[in-house]
């Protein structure tokens, strides 16, 4: 089995795990405030790294590239309160107009 | 159709919250193939973990070259919020068996917040219910779309698609942002994951900042 299937279904497994498990285990074993203050916190962290080094990097490189660009166009339209397509198609139409162009 | 102008009310934003959400599905569906996926691996990810970030970051860091047990344990990471959900709905649907399976496996973002904005116990089974099941049909038709569509690209920086799955990502990270701390901590991240880049394996730099949140959490 190649190393995409067992991420596919490994991560499967485990998501649903989470969601069954929040169905049957009694509330006070998991809702003590500093779990719930650290795991509002862990997908800012998480996802934030992940735009990062979706953003700035090639294999194990940092790079400044068309992406920088596009990313930069989402942020400025996420500012402006813009729809979710909005955001992602601005930033493929930036990426691509500057890779295509110059 | 329901006459009870407090059910249709229910109804209409279970509806406008799947279909918006759904739309994400795309964009998940072309990163997903771009990533290197195939069509199929694509769509079973939607059908079988069903949770947006998670989804994202398997093909995040599979695409990036990291190892599986990497995009194993950053996906599951993310999805513990949803048994923080399950623990608020447990005792407002109280099902058993396979319906308890099928509830869980639509504890999503969507459902809970759909759920909690209702003022009592029947709307919030009824948001929880069909805002899951909304989120579900249109979240995989729009994989499958966007899955289809982009390996119908070659080049995926010719179309932008390199530059779209990061907007994606922030997209997502967007509104959970209140506060000048959350988004120094966002800052930190960032900063964390592209200094051990060029150092550690793909996926070590990311699943790593869970210790930001870990000393930023823990105090105050």
């Amino acid at each position: 089995m190649s190393a995409i299937w067992i991420a596919v279904l490994g991560a499967s497994l485990t998501a649903f795990l989470n969601k069954y498990i929040g169905h049957s285990v009694p509330e006070k074993w998991l809702n003590r405030p500093v779990f719930v203050r650290i795991n509002a916190l862990v997908p800012i962290v998480l996802l934030s790294a992940l735009v990062g080094v979706q953003t700035f990097t090639d294999e194990k490189e940092i790079v400044i590239d068309q992406r920088a660009a596009g990313v930069f166009v989402a942020l400025v339209a996420l500012k402006f309160k813009a729809p979710f397509p909005l955001v992602v198609i601005s930033a493929a139409i930036t990426s691509a107009a500057v890779y295509n162009w110059f | 159709m329901s006459v009870n102008p407090k059910k249709n009310q229910v109804d209409r934003t279970a509806f406008s919250v799947a279909f918006t959400v759904g739309l994400y599905g795309a964009a998940f569906g072309a990163a997903g193939v771009t990533a290197g996926f195939s069509i199929l691996q694509t769509c079973l990810l939607s059908i079988l973990l069903f949770s947006g970030a998670s989804q994202f970051a398997v093909v995040g860091i599979m695409g990036a070259g990291g190892a599986a047990i990497s995009a194993i344990a950053t996906a599951t990471l993310l999805g513990f919020r949803n048994t923080l959900y399950g623990l608020q709905m447990a005792p407002i649907l109280k099902v058993k068996g396979i319906k308890r399976v099928l509830a869980a496996q639509i504890t999503i973002d969507e459902s809970t917040a759909v759920a909690t904005l209702q003022d009592n116990d029947e709307d919030r089974k009824r948001g929880f219910y069909l805002t899951g099941i909304g989120v579900y049909v249109f979240w995989n038709l729009f994989t499958f779309l966007g899955a289809l569509g982009a390996s119908a690209i070659g080049d995926p920086s010719v179309w932008g698609l390199d530059a779209a799955v990061p907007a994606a990502f922030l997209g997502l990270i967007w509104p959970r942002i209140k506060n000048k701390v959350q988004f120094l901590v966002s800052g930190i991240a960032i900063a964390w994951a592209l200094l051990l880049t060029p150092v550690t394996p793909a996926g070590i730099p990311i699943i790593t900042t869970v210790v930001l949140a870990i000393i930023f959490g823990a105090k105050k």
